[in-house]
């Protein structure tokens, strides 16, 4: 039997891609790993933080530690959240009594990112998913450069029977979302984001895959917009494809 | 807060995004030095050289006093003139009397960003001194009456064929975009300003405080001419361009042409400083170095950003910052632009003057992956979002969308309680449906959405989010859970 996961799901999955989670949840039990929901979690601080309100983001913070204190493996599939967790909390408990930043610190190690989990603490690159279409893979920014994870997911995905893993140009440049500047400076976002769209669209791809919904929430709406036809989806939608559920 | 152009942030990144030479320029250069410097620092043998250079900066950087103080005592033995100028104002002034002390009248340059910081052309213009921008770059940009919009190529905004009608408007030469035909009518055209100039200012890459020069890194050899010829050599450096050691400026020196132009050395590097001596055949006989605060102490004592003064300046995170590579550098309003601009010029020139700066980027963190001695830009812009944020005497800083503050105290509030957060997702989930279309997406949104919904469309909220879903779906398959109740 594997270690329990506690699951940490982003605000964004929850209240708009619950598909997502669901997915998610079904490449765990496809493993037999026991999951568990803390139903008080709502968000990590990321939107607050990263526009400077750092002591709203504290108080979710704080809240996350609580809700979380116990838990001995916390998987997100967000790449941003987790490397909010690991690298951003303890800089927003930097003036706390010794005891709390260790706690804090601590609780960022046992966070891991959903396509992490699985390759690097599961060993499970193989987990018996089906997918047939010409897939590429986004790097989201948060988590290629402030996690380091770029091969865990196409490791991955090059195990998905029937699925081709074709690499765009450019995979690694930010798609131009940026939480509140999307909104903030609409131009600029908008040339970042057709940029990567054109990208997706020379490599030939029929879907592209991401392990950061908001990064893929950007890329999609722009997508539809535009009216391509090229499909958006989290990796663990395509990893719950297929095969023998458990 | 309005640019050198005259025009605010958003407004002159929309005029970046239209031009289409700009576009291509950019696209070119991004993807051959951004590119090429990650590869570098990859293929680098000594890993450890960027933080053993960003320690020694640091080391430097604290005892900055110390530092300062032998540079300037090495360059008084050597004969030379130091002038520690407090601000814009009075490093001009010096440099003027300077310039009056000794009749000049035509300057020939080197390129200098911290001339333009401090406006030093134009304070000589004004006292009707020739200034003559001799880097090709600045030269063009001279000619055309414009601003620079790249560190290390300011004229990457323009196309050949603009910089051959140029040519052949103020050079009176015959119209041809060839480029080495063009380099070749602006070598003539400087090399007669050259002979004919009385003083030649230039900036300074890295001083060394061991050894009392100051290095200047080119691959024109205009810089050498500059600081060769003409009986006066005029240096600018901010307080921060100097090392302690002869090592440290190795290693600076190394990573600043690695960084800024992928070369393990440029074609030249000048060591200067110090009035030509009695058997010398050439050289100054007169040189100043002028060492400008104008800003920067009241950075060095702020332990938060004191790691900006580690810059080198060579443009490394302007070749792979997305936003920089779009809207180019004229957006920036200041001659520092990309994202050490977005941090340098609000804390030099005011943040909320400069708000648009500290929160027009994406935080990608490329900067920080590129930057030679690993400045965390990231960081330092969320700091100043911060003081954006909740105001900040001590940068004289007051809250900058006091709705905006005011929206996240709300958030705070709803993101405490659970059962309000999702009574909340359910309000929301109903009020969106006037605005949901048959398609299930949302494609047009009033307030803030609406800049959302000008160019995407959005997923609307659901009806059952993932909580709801794992106590009807989930959770009587992972019945652990049920006893679980952190919190």
């Amino acid at each position: 039997m594997h270690t329990k996961v506690t699951l940490f799901v982003q605000c964004l999955i929850d209240s708009m891609f619950p598909d997502v989670g669901d997915a998610m949840v079904d490449v765990f039990d496809r493993l037999n790993v026991p999951l568990e929901y803390p139903e008080k979690q709502t968000c990590c601080g990321q939107p607050a933080f990263n526009s400077g309100y750092t002591k709203e983001a504290k108080v979710a913070a704080q809240r996350f530690v609580e809700i979380f204190a116990d838990a001995e493996r916390i998987v997100c599939p967000s790449g941003s959240c987790v490397n909010m967790v690991r690298h951003h909390y303890p800089q927003l408990f930097a003036d706390d009594p010794v005891e709390v930043r260790m706690r804090v610190k601590e609780i960022g190690n046992r966070c891991y990112e959903f396509s992490e989990y699985l390759t690097d603490v599961l060993g499970a690159v193989n987990i018996g998913a089906e997918f047939s279409g010409r897939v590429t893979y986004h790097d989201s920014c948060h988590l290629l450069r402030g996690l380091g994870i770029a091969e865990q997911p196409r490791k991955l995905l090059e195990n998905v029977a029937g699925l081709e893993l074709i690499e765009m140009n450019d995979s690694d440049v930010c798609c131009g979302f940026g939480g509140t500047f999307s909104v903030n400076y609409p131009e600029i976002s908008t040339a970042l984001v057709d940029e990567k769209i054109d990208n997706i669209l020379v490599s030939g791809a029929d879907y592209v895959v991401g392990c950061d919904v908001s990064c893929l929430m950007n890329i999609k709406g722009r997508l539809l917009r535009r009216g391509e036809n090229v499909e958006v989806l989290h990796l663990a939608e395509v990893l719950a494809a297929g095969g023998n559920s458990a | 807060m309005s640019g050198p152009n005259g025009l605010p942030y958003r407004e002159g990144a929309r005029q970046g995004l239209a031009n289409q030479d700009l576009q291509k320029n950019l696209k070119n250069l991004q993807n051959r030095f951004g590119r090429g410097a990650m590869k570098y620092w990859a293929s680098l043998p000594d890993q450890e050289q960027r933080d053993r250079t960003k320690r020694q900066r640091m080391r430097t950087l604290e005892n900055l006093d110390v530092a300062l103080s032998l540079l300037a005592t090495n360059i008084e033995k050597a004969g030379g003139h130091v002038y520690f100028a407090k601000t814009a104002e009075d490093a001009v002034n010096y440099t003027l009397r300077v310039a009056r002390k000794n009749e000049v009248q035509t300057v020939v340059k080197g390129k200098s960003m911290t001339s333009e910081e401090i406006g030093l052309d134009e304070a000589l213009e004004k006292n009707e001194i020739e200034v003559v921008e001799t880097d090709l770059g600045e030269y063009i940009i001279q000619l055309a009456g414009d601003t620079s919009s790249h560190i290390i190529a300011p004229c990457i905004h323009l196309d050949r064929r603009k910089i051959g009608r140029l040519f052949a408007e103020k050079l009176d030469i015959a119209y041809t975009d060839d480029p080495p035909t063009l380099t070749q009518a602006a070598r003539t055209a400087l090399r007669r300003k050259m002979l004919r100039a009385d003083m030649g200012i230039t900036g300074c890459n890295i001083a060394c405080a061991t050894t009392g020069k100051i290095s200047l890194v080119s691959n024109e050899g205009n810089i050498r001419m500059a600081t060769t010829m003409p009986r006066v050599h005029l240096a600018l450096m901010g307080i921060e361009r100097v090392a302690a050691t002869m090592s440290e400026h190795q290693e600076l020196l190394q990573l600043l042409t690695r960084g800024a132009s992928l070369q393990k050395i440029s074609t030249y590097v000048s060591y200067t400083g110090g009035a030509k001596l009695a058997d010398e055949p050439d050289g100054p006989e007169e040189f100043h170095l002028v060492i400008i605060d104008n800003g920067r102490s009241a950075i060095l004592a702020d332990e938060e950003f004191r790691e900006v003064l580690a810059c080198i300046r060579c443009g490394a995170c302007l070749n792979i910052c997305p936003v920089y590579g779009r809207i180019g550098g004229h957006a920036y309003q200041s001659p520092y632009s990309g994202p050490i601009g977005a941090v340098v010029t609000p804390l030099l020139r005011g943040i909320n003057e400069h708000a648009d700066l500290c929160k027009g980027e994406t935080l990608c963190g490329a900067c920080l992956d590129i930057c030679p001695v690993k400045n965390d830009l990231p960081r330092m812009l969320l700091a100043l979002r911060r003081k954006l944020a909740y105001g900040d005497k001590k940068w004289q800083t007051r809250v900058h969308k006091p709705l905006e503050k005011i929206s996240f105290k709300l958030w705070r509030w709803l993101i405490t309680s659970a059962p309000l957060y999702r009574l909340a997702l359910r309000c929301g989930y109903l009020l969106q449906k006037p605005f949901v279309d048959k398609d299930g997406k949302i494609s047009k949104m009033m307030g803030p959405g609406a800049q959302w919904t000008r160019d995407r469309d959005l997923p609307p909220l659901a009806g059952e989010p993932f909580s709801t879903r794992w106590k009807k779906k989930h959770s009587h398959r992972h019945p652990q859970s049920n006893e679980v109740d952190h919190g």
